[in-house]
Order: C-alpha cells, then sequence, then structure tokens
C-alpha cells in the first residue's frame, strides 16, 4: 500500500504529463505484478470488485468515522462539506497510528477488503477500521479512495498504457487493444498485457476507436476542401462491429459488449460478403422516416438486454458505417482514409444480405468551404449534430489524436436561465461553490432545468462564489439555494421530453457561455422556449 | 446584572467599561491591537496599545503613530478597567488582551496558536470568565503536523529541485509565516535563502528583535542573470503569478499554509508543493486552550465559528459569536 500510495501522491502534486509518465514508469518498474495490476486497473477508473462489490456505503463511512474518531456525525458531515473530498475527509480526521501494517496493496484489495465484501456489518466495518488504525495519512487517503469509488488522479488511461509500453517495449495500441472489454486484474492478465508474442486472445478483440477532436473557430485553417472528406456527425452511439470467421461482437465506445441487444444488426452483419471490422454509429431509424430519431430512443433500447419483436419494431436500429478497419483478417489501420473507404464501398456492394440495418454513412460532397458550413447549418433539421471532417490520407489512429479528425459541431442552443441552487465542487473546486443548477420561467415560478459545471473561468468562479455565499437563502446539506438574482446565458445540444423531470424536459449538455450580468432576472426565458424545441 | 466587558460595534470590538476598542477595523480615539497583520492594524486611528515586542512590527506597518508600549503581564488602566497583554503564541509580539473589571475578567485572544515557535514567546493560557477566541481552522479536520517534520520536507523539496536545477519558490505571508519558516529551516540546513523585498523588511524587524534565523539575501541583490537554481527563495503570495516571477528560468512553487492540509486548496492555489505550517490554533487546540481558561462563556470571532460554537454548546459552555472583518490568512 505503501508504494501505491507514494504513485498517488506523485502524481497528484504533478501537472507535468512528463512527471507523471515518469512516475508511473517507476512504479510499474517496482511494483510486484499483482500490485501493479490493480493500479492499472485503478488509474484507468476502475473500482475493486466493479459495481456488484459491497464493502462500505457513504452513510457507513461516515457513521464509523463518527464513532472511531469521537467527532459527531454533524460535524463530520461539515467537515465533509469542507473538504469537498469524503475519502479525503475521512483521512484527516484520524492520526497516524503509532506502526504501519506494510502489506501490499493486492493483498490489502483481495484478502482484506473483497475478502468481506457483502458480509455482515460488523465484519466489514472491522477491515475498514483495520486500515484506518493501520496507514498512514497518505495511505488512509488512498485505502479510502479504494472505498468510495474512483481515484481521479488525472491520468488518462493513454498515459498508463504509455507507460506500460515504454516498460515492456510492446507497442501502445497492442496494449490498448488488449485493455479492451473486461479483464479481471491479476499477474496473468498483467504478463498477457505485455507479452511481446501475439496471444490468440488478440484476435477476439475490438480495435481501441479513434476519436475526433472538436474544431474550434472555422475550418479554413484545415487548408484545401480538396484534403478533406465530409460526412454528418450522427446524434448516437459509437459502434464497431466485429465479424471474425463465424463471430459476431459488437462493442460500444464506452468498451461494452452489445452483443444480443441489437440483433438487427448481428443478423445483417452475417449477411456482409466478408469478414470486416467496422466502424460506424449506432441509431434507432424507422425506415419510412429521412431522420434518425431522437437519442432518447435509442437509450430505450440500448437498455433492453433481450429486446422482443414489439421493441425492436418500435425502434429499429440501424448503423451507419463510415470506415473499414480490417478485411478478411488484414488490419488496414495505417491505409489511407480513401483506399479505406473505397474498401467499405467494395464491401457493402457485395453485400446486399447487410442492407436490411447496415448503411454507409453518406460521403458529403462541396463545393468549397462557403458550401460545407451551409450544409453544417441545415444539420439539425436533418436530426444530426454537424459534419465530420477527415482528413483523405489519414490512417485510423488510437484515442483521441487531433490533427486527422474533426468534428464540426453546430452552434449550440441557448438559453438564458436564473441560478437559483449551488453546490462546491470536487477535486480542484472543493472549496468554492462550482455546481449549479439553473432555472426558467414557468408562469412566475422559476423551475430547474438543467446543471452545469464548467464554462466560467476561475476569476468569475471566486466572484459568483462570494456572491453565493453572501446571499444564500436557504442551507440543505452541501446545497445553497440563492436568491434569484443572476442570469446565465446556457448553451446545450438538444432538449427532449422527460417525465423524470419537474419541468417536464431535459437539455443535453448545458454549459455556461457567459454570464449575463445585464440581465435582470425577470428577462430569463420560459419553459415553453425550451418545450417548443424539445423533440 | 453584569455588563458585557466586550461588545460589537460596527467600527470594531469595544470595551465599553474601558473606552477603547481592540483590533477595531475603522478608525477609533483608542485602540488596543493584538498584532500588527493588516486585518487587525489598521492605519487611522488616535492611540495605539501594544506590546513592547510588537512595537517595531506596528512602527514598520503603520509608520508613525502614537503608540503606547506595554510590557507582557503588566496591567495598565485604561477608564474603570485593568488591562493586560499575554503572549498569543501567533507572531513576534502577538498578544492577547486581558481585561479585568468589577464584573469579571473578559480574554481577547486576538489570532493564537499553541504550537511552538521559535520567534514569538509561548501562548500563555490565561484564566478568565470569558474568552474571545478566533475560530479560524475550527473544524476537527484542521489538526496539524509536526513544524520540524515539515520544515525537513521543505529542505527535501529544496533539495529535489536542485537535482532538476530549478528554484524552489515558497510563498508564506510576509510578517510571521516568512520568519517562522527561516527558523525553523535553521534546524536542519544552513544555506542562505534568498528573500522578496517585503518579506526582507520583516527579517530586519525579526532580527533586531534578536530572533536566529538562517542568513537570508534578498532577491534584488543578485547578480543579472542569475536564475537561483537549486536555491530556496521565499515571496509573498500576491508574487505569484505576477511579473516578479519570470526571473526564475524554471521554478518550482510551493506555499506555507495551515490551508494546504486540503489537496483542493493547494490545486486552487496552482503550486507544486503545499506545506502545512500554520500560526493558527488547530482544531484540538481551540478545544483545549477554551477548556484550559476555565471560562464560563465563549465567543467566538472569525473562521469556521458555526462548528466551535455548536460543539462548545453541547458541551454545557455559553456560546455564540461576534461577526467581524478579520480575515482567514495563514
Amino acid at each position: 500500500m505503501r508504494r501505491f500510495a507514494d504513485l498517488y501522491r506523485r502524481l497528484d502534486r504533478s501537472t507535468a504529463t512528463s512527471d507523471k509518465r515518469a512516475a508511473l514508469l517507476d512504479y510499474f518498474r517496482s511494483a510486484p505484478p499483482e500490485d501493479a495490476a490493480w493500479a492499472l486497473w485503478l488509474l484507468c477508473g476502475g473500482k475493486i470488485g466493479g459495481a456488484k462489490a459491497k464493502i462500505a456505503a457513504s452513510a457507513e463511512l461516515r457513521a464509523w468515522i463518527s464513532a472511531e474518531s469521537g467527532v459527531e456525525p454533524w460535524l463530520v458531515d461539515e467537515c465533509y462539506s469542507q473538504v469537498g473530498d469524503l475519502a479525503e475527509t475521512l483521512a484527516l480526521l484520524l492520526d497516524d497510528p503509532p506502526s504501519r501494517d506494510d502489506a501490499p496493496l493486492h493483498v490489502w484489495i483481495e484478502a482484506r477488503l473483497l475478502a468481506v465484501s457483502g458480509r455482515d456489518a460488523d465484519t466489514r466495518r472491522a477491515a475498514v477500521v483495520r486500515g484506518w488504525r493501520s496507514l498512514d495519512r497518505d495511505a488512509r487517503l488512498v485505502f479510502n479512495k479504494l472505498l468510495t469509488g474512483a481515484l481521479r488522479v488525472g491520468v488518462s488511461q493513454r498515459l498508463a498504457q504509455q507507460a506500460l509500453a515504454e516498460l515492456s517495449g510492446v507497442d501502445v495500441a497492442l496494449i490498448a487493444q488488449r485493455m479492451l472489454g473486461a479483464w479481471t486484474p491479476g499477474a496473468a492478465f498483467l504478463r498477457d498485457l505485455l507479452s511481446p508474442e501475439a496471444l490468440p486472445g488478440d484476435r477476439a478483440q475490438p480495435y481501441p476507436f479513434f476519436l475526433a477532436s472538436p474544431l474550434e473557430g472555422g475550418p479554413e485553417a484545415l487548408g484545401a476542401l480538396a484534403d478533406w472528406r465530409l460526412e454528418w456527425k450522427w446524434d448516437g452511439i459509437r459502434l464497431q462491429l466485429i465479424r471474425r470467421d463465424a463471430d459476431i461482437a459488437l462493442w460500444s465506445r464506452g468498451e461494452e459488449r452489445l452483443d444480443g441487444r441489437f440483433p438487427e444488426i448481428e443478423a445483417a452483419a452475417a449477411g456482409l460478403a466478408r469478414d470486416a471490422v467496422l466502424d460506424g454509429e449506432l441509431l434507432v431509424w424507422r425506415p419510412a422516416e429521412t431522420a434518425p430519431a431522437p437519442f432518447a430512443d435509442l437509450q430505450t433500447r440500448i437498455q433492453r438486454r433481450r429486446p422482443g419483436p414489439r421493441s425492436i419494431g418500435q425502434h429499429p436500429a440501424r448503423m451507419l458505417a463510415y470506415d473499414l478497419l480490417e478485411l478478411e483478417g488484414v488490419d488496414l489501420r495505417e491505409r489511407p482514409l480513401d483506399e479505406r473507404r473505397a474498401l467499405l464501398e467494395a464491401l457493402w456492394r457485395d453485400s446486399p444480405g447487410a442492407h436490411a440495418a447496415i448503411a454507409l454513412s453518406p460521403a458529403l460532397a462541396a463545393a468549397d468551404w462557403n458550401a460545407a458550413a451551409r450544409m453544417r447549418e441545415g444539420a439539425r433539421e436533418r436530426g444530426v449534430e454537424g459534419l465530420m471532417l477527415k482528413r483523405a490520407d489519414s490512417p485510423y489512429r488510437v484515442g483521441r489524436r487531433r490533427g486527422d479528425w474533426w468534428k464540426w459541431k453546430i452552434d449550440p442552443l441557448t438559453v438564458d436561465a436564473v441560478l437559483l441552487y449551488a453546490q462546491a465542487g470536487h477535486g480542484r473546486r472543493s472549496t468554492l461553490y462550482t455546481d449549479y443548477t439553473f432555472g426558467v420561467w414557468d408562469g412566475d415560478a422559476l423551475v430547474p432545468v438543467a446543471k452545469a459545471y464548467s464554462g466560467l473561468d476561475d476569476a468569475e468562479i471566486l466572484r459568483l462564489d462570494r456572491w453565493i455565499r453572501a446571499h444564500t437563502i436557504e442551507r440543505f446539506g452541501p446545497v445553497r439555494s440563492v436568491e434569484a438574482v443572476q442570469v446565465f446565458e446556457l448553451g446545450f445540444e438538444g432538449v427532449n421530453r422527460s417525465n423524470r423531470h419537474k419541468s417536464g424536459v431535459a437539455v443535453r449538455f448545458p454549459r455556461i457561455l457567459r454570464w449575463r450580468t445585464d440581465k435582470r432576472p425577470e428577462e430569463a426565458d420560459r419553459l415553453d422556449a425550451l418545450e417548443a424545441l424539445a423533440r | 446584572m453584569a455588563v458585557d466587558g466586550v461588545v460589537q460595534r460596527p467600527e470594531g470590538l469595544y470595551c465599553p467599561a474601558g473606552d477603547f476598542h481592540i483590533d477595531p477595523w475603522r478608525p477609533v480615539p483608542r485602540a488596543v491591537v493584538t498584532h500588527g497583520h493588516g486585518d487587525h492594524a489598521r492605519p487611522g486611528s488616535g492611540e495605539y496599545h501594544t506590546s513592547v515586542e510588537g512595537l517595531p512590527i506596528l512602527q514598520w506597518r503603520l509608520g508613525e503613530q502614537r503608540f503606547v508600549a506595554h510590557e507582557a503581564g503588566v496591567p495598565f488602566r485604561l477608564g474603570r478597567t485593568r488591562v493586560s497583554l499575554h503572549p498569543a503564541g501567533h507572531v513576534l509580539g502577538s498578544s492577547q488582551v486581558r481585561i479585568e473589571t468589577d464584573d469579571g475578567v473578559w480574554v481577547v485572544s486576538g489570532d493564537y496558536k499553541r504550537q511552538p515557535d521559535p520567534t514569538c514567546a509561548p501562548f500563555e493560557v490565561v484564566p478568565c470568565d470569558t474568552f474571545v477566541t478566533e475560530a479560524t481552522f475550527g473544524l476537527p479536520i484542521y489538526r496539524w503536523p509536526d513544524t520540524a517534520e515539515v520544515a525537513r520536507d521543505i529542505v527535501a523539496w529544496r533539495d529535489e529541485c536542485a537535482a532538476e536545477g530549478v528554484a524552489a519558490v515558497l510563498f508564506c505571508y510576509a510578517l510571521g509565516k516568512a520568519q517562522r519558516v527561516l527558523a525553523e529551516l535553521a534546524a536542519f540546513t544552513d544555506a542562505p535563502v534568498r528573500v522578496h523585498g517585503a518579506i526582507a523588511a520583516g527579517v530586519g524587524v525579526y532580527r533586531a528583535a534578536g530572533v536566529r534565523m538562517l542568513e537570508t539575501r534578498t532577491i534584488d541583490g543578485a547578480e543579472r542573470g542569475a536564475d537561483f537554481a537549486g536555491q530556496l527563495v521565499l515571496a509573498p503570495p500576491s508574487a505569484a503569478g505576477s511579473p516578479w516571477m519570470r526571473r526564475f528560468r524554471r521554478a518550482q512553487t510551493g506555499f506555507a499554509s495551515g490551508w494546504m492540509l486540503l489537496r483542493g486548496n493547494r490545486r486552487r492555489r496552482n503550486v507544486d508543493r503545499g506545506f502545512v505550517v500554520s500560526d493558527h490554533a488547530d482544531w484540538p487546540a481551540l478545544l483545549r486552550t477554551v477548556a484550559q481558561t476555565g471560562a464560563s462563556r465563549v465567543i467566538a470571532t472569525h473562521g469556521n465559528t458555526d462548528a466551535l460554537v455548536r460543539t462548545l454548546n453541547a458541551g454545557g459552555l455559553r456560546t455564540e459569536t461576534f461577526s467581524t472583518d478579520y480575515g482567514g490568512e495563514d
């Protein structure tokens, strides 16, 4: 645990990526493989025991620390709201023990925590208190993070993979590929992950997705339009369809296997003329319609593990393919986009049996960037989010690498809304009120319609934080209601009708565009305006 | 019915029986000042009563004023009260104000700490009926580490910076914290420390008072083009992000403050390293001090007063708050 706590502290302190990579490298070089595998799991956002493990609920941790520290429960809550991070609060409330337990990370996780998962409260409590009473503060912080969830220490999965690649000499793309999907942290996994030999399992894995970066400013900076290929940016779920021999697998960008959830896509995959790996977008699209159904329809489908004919009939899925990563066992990712696209089109032409649920995402033609911009402006009516711009000779890269693929989204919808509630943020913002709830007018009342966490600069955050503290009406635990005075322009991607929200609408990806200090709350928008935009 | 020894007025805390203010935030005819920090010692009052040790600091911070300096523990009369000043252990010359009237004894602590500090006299427990306390760090998460440990960490950090060929710029308040760091470090190193001009002035005042600290050199005295690699540099927090920092071609930054106990504060300050060194009482020290004074009534002035008030009230002590203009700097 000591070694992992040191790694956490080094990562937490450093702001430079090179320092973080050096810290990871030092750790992976020295840690026993059983520990290193868990560290990798945790750094990639994994929780111990996955979602099912029950070791300690947040309320239990607070009750137990109250008993151990002699601090009253209400005061534990006060501390938590000052610190903004439960794991850190728990670590601060106790003194360091006279002697330390030096058991390694995997022993703590496997033999002491997972071993009591789901047991009675006294047993679980004893395991947790043992950590509290035998680890020093840095180690307690990490130990508590194991219990409360995400590590959040500013390490991307890619950075961890790069460190492992540097350590092992194995190509980072292969490491990334081997880490896709479900894996169990352990020495065996780590050995396979870093194996220089090709493994049988390598063939069953999807490729890491290449992700586009948002285009800021106009496309003119990209150079001649002739060097670029244009497609619609669909508002669906990124999908990799793999057919190798008779095996068909569907992977979402979240690295989840979707097998069984979309039988119509799997049936279409069986109709492909050759084995292939396709990259594209999963949508709900009714045959007679000219535009795809709203994203909410797709959400309905994805929740069904085994959809029946009725569900499939109401919400039929379709894949719009736009890239070909592998054909008849040959990895095409290093070939230029134009070549991959030509092979994709040929495959599709030869595969009429697949047409029922697999279509080509159309290649769009524009005379110049102005014409492209006009197409983009018509995107909302088509039910798409904008344009994708892909360099004609680009390989299929790994992760979000800037330069070859851009998403050029339409300008967001906007609404002027009034700040109603504020809550302290987490991490760097834990001592500031940075999580805001906004409302619009419904009759003469303000109804909450959106939460937003980003969009203000540091100076504005400080200024608003002071204002919030001075204009609080009521406190509900960590949340404060404030005087309805401040107006903000919010941007968002769309509005859906929702039964789960009091306002009856749910906005997608809300964020703050501007603090409208020039507007009075009476001038904020009305709920009708959002309802009119709802699809 | 006993009259309160100290009451809250718009211009500051006021003692009616003695007709004087304590650390007023607006000009008044007669002020008793606990220590030289800007939120406690403000210009414009007619007369300033302070400790002998605190006098040079007030002269430095406030310029020429009408000062009356008092030896620690020696009572003097103001109006119908007997007043005496007692060490608060916060910074050099910091005092608690003891006020004795026919109705009892009040003690106004100002800012104070209970940790050892080589730069000033230790806090003296002064028995009283009513104790007016600060509560800057009034939550149980605030429990200070041993300062010697932290001093060792600072030296180790400077050595790491030296190995990387970068300067180690440590931000700390120019009055009190900087001098305490210089004194604590003397146990672990004898390498001279570079100081910002704003800190050099305070170091001069402390040296004149006989406080032993590491040798210091000003930044401005360095030869042109010096990059200060491997050197420890003390600068006030206001220097962070200012053009003054440009002279360090490559530097790591640190901040010495009790607030650095929380990771969120360190990140918000955007410094590489936080060192937990505080000149205020932590939670256990607040509770211990209140108990030791034997006070039956407690008034909290600034900081996390809510938690302290509720905790003391639950323990049977009559506790309330004064709303003051004192800040939370450390």
